[in-house]
């Protein structure tokens, strides 16, 4: 299973507290995990990724094992920690406003 | 007795003011969807528990929320607006092509009949129908392939689709607005669309005055009773037109300025209108530091100024385009909130005013439902 850690807004409208599990079939990549996180909790659609695009959504930050994946290819593989269920994949709303 | 119900729009969130029909208690309730932006909320004509409501922020972008309660309870539909087939271009601030991009949703808008049927006006401007409570979104893609919409560019607020009026008389009559690009009218439920700028000027805004798109519409309202009278606030100027938008005349008369935002039309009086009229396009705020509506009871040209309950000094607040109702108890309620997080409230068709609240984030909208 890997774990995920959503921001507050996300939980909310998922539902959930605290981090969040899912299954994750075939690599682990940031794909994969987003398409699992968005395949258990289909109100997420759009919020990270555009739906148009399927990119990233410019205010939205990707984090594991103390790195910033958000500019990674979406479809190399996370961490092993992250693999192992050591450490989040860790989804963020960028420092932004004032 | 009846009571109504007040659905408020902020830049942080949705609050739902509730009172009986005197409207002189209210209850305040919220914020619902904490921290998002609320451009919009609305409730069915024909269930007034079914709400559905615009939640959008920077980050997280899009959601539409559903309550068949009355908004006690709330279920997340679609939020899909990708837009159908080929994408195209309009007009950027610079005068370069730049593909049509999807930003948020800035209206709501239920059908008159049916509560499973909504409209929504989108920013980059485009319009889209559920006929499924909001499950699944469909465009109407004749508006954003109109032969002008190359020519469409953004006012400074965005290209945005802010207005949707459905004809109470004639089911396939729909007019929609947007800025910048005016006003457009569709006669066959949305199919094909036509321009309904003629009699529109703006010298300032547009190398051609007179142009047939490109106007700066801030904002339409239409009486149910005579479907094809529409009242428009412009970026300035207060104009009406007697025959379905085909030619529009100004009736901004004796008004101190006509640069506005919202425009309404009373329940019960359709020669009666109401107006908030701001300095100018460089200052958007009141006059003089008085917040003052205006009320036309000759659906315009003459006007004067409803001051009661308002601040007469030092205010410098501004009303945006939703952000203004009217109920239709026997006595007119009307409503507007303020960029000031102030929500006023009359109960007398405008004669005297009250703030039922005073310090909610900036209001973006404003609606009112009478319930049973």
């Amino acid at each position: 299973m890997i774990r995920v850690v959503l921001p507050p807004h996300l939980r909310n409208l998922a539902h959930v507290t605290g981090e969040v599990r899912v299954e994750v079939p075939g690599e682990v990549t940031q794909r994969h995990v987003l398409d699992a996180v968005e395949e258990r909790y289909p109100m997420l659609r759009g919020t990270m990724r555009d739906r148009a695009t399927g990119k990233r959504r410019a205010l939205v930050r990707f984090f594991a094992c103390e790195e910033d994946l958000s500019n990674e290819s979406p479809d190399d593989p996370l961490p092993d920690r992250v693999v192992k269920g050591e450490e989040p994949f860790m989804v963020v709303g960028a420092m932004a406003g004032g | 007795m009846s009571g109504v119900r007040l659905l408020v729009g902020t830049r942080k969130g949705l609050f739902i003011l509730t009172s009986d029909g005197k409207r002189e208690d209210w209850k305040v309730d919220g914020p619902h969807f904490a921290g998002w932006e609320i451009y919009h909320a609305n409730g069915s004509p024909v269930d007034t528990d079914r709400l559905y409501v615009s939640q959008s922020g920077g980050w997280f972008g899009q959601i539409i929320q559903r309550s068949d309660d009355g908004g006690a309870n709330w279920e997340t539909v679609d939020n899909d607006f990708t837009y159908a087939g080929d994408v195209g271009d309009h007009l950027w601030y610079d005068g370069t092509p730049r593909p049509w991009e999807f930003k948020r949703v800035w209206h709501l808008e239920p059908s008159r009949t049916d509560p499973d049927t909504v409209y929504a006006g989108v920013e980059d401007a485009a319009l889209y129908k559920s006929t499924d409570g909001g499950q699944k979104w469909v465009e109407l893609t004749g508006l954003r392939t109109h032969p002008s919409a190359p020519k469409w560019q953004p006012g400074a607020g965005g290209m945005c689709l802010h207005t949707i009026l459905l004809d109470p008389v004639n089911p396939d009559r729909i007019y929609v607005a947007i800025s910048a690009a005016g006003v457009f009218r569709s006669d066959d439920g949305g199919e094909t669309w036509q321009p309904v700028n003629r009699g529109l000027q703006s010298n300032m805004e547009l190398p051609d005055p007179d142009a047939e798109v490109g106007h700066c519409v801030h904002r339409l309202a239409m009486h149910p009773s005579r479907p094809d009278t529409l009242f428009m606030q412009k970026h300035w100027d207060v104009m009406r037109s007697d025959d379905a938008g085909a030619n529009w005349r100004e009736v901004s008369g004796d008004l101190p300025t006509d640069f506005g935002f919202p425009i309404a039309v009373h329940a019960h009086e359709p020669e009666t209108i109401y107006v908030v009229p701001i300095t100018s396009d460089q200052q958007h705020f009141v006059m003089d530091g008085r917040l003052r509506v205006y009320r036309s009871r000759t659906g315009g040209e003459r006007w004067e100024a409803l001051t009661a309950g308002l601040p007469q000094e030092n205010c410098y607040v501004n009303v945006l385009r939703d952000a203004m109702a009217v109920d239709t108890l026997d006595s007119c309620g009307i409503y507007f909130g303020t960029s000031g997080g102030q929500v006023y409230a009359s109960a007398d068709s405008g004669d005297t005013w009250r703030a039922v609240v005073r310090d909610l984030p900036p209001v973006l909208s404003v609606e009112v439902q009478v319930l049973p």
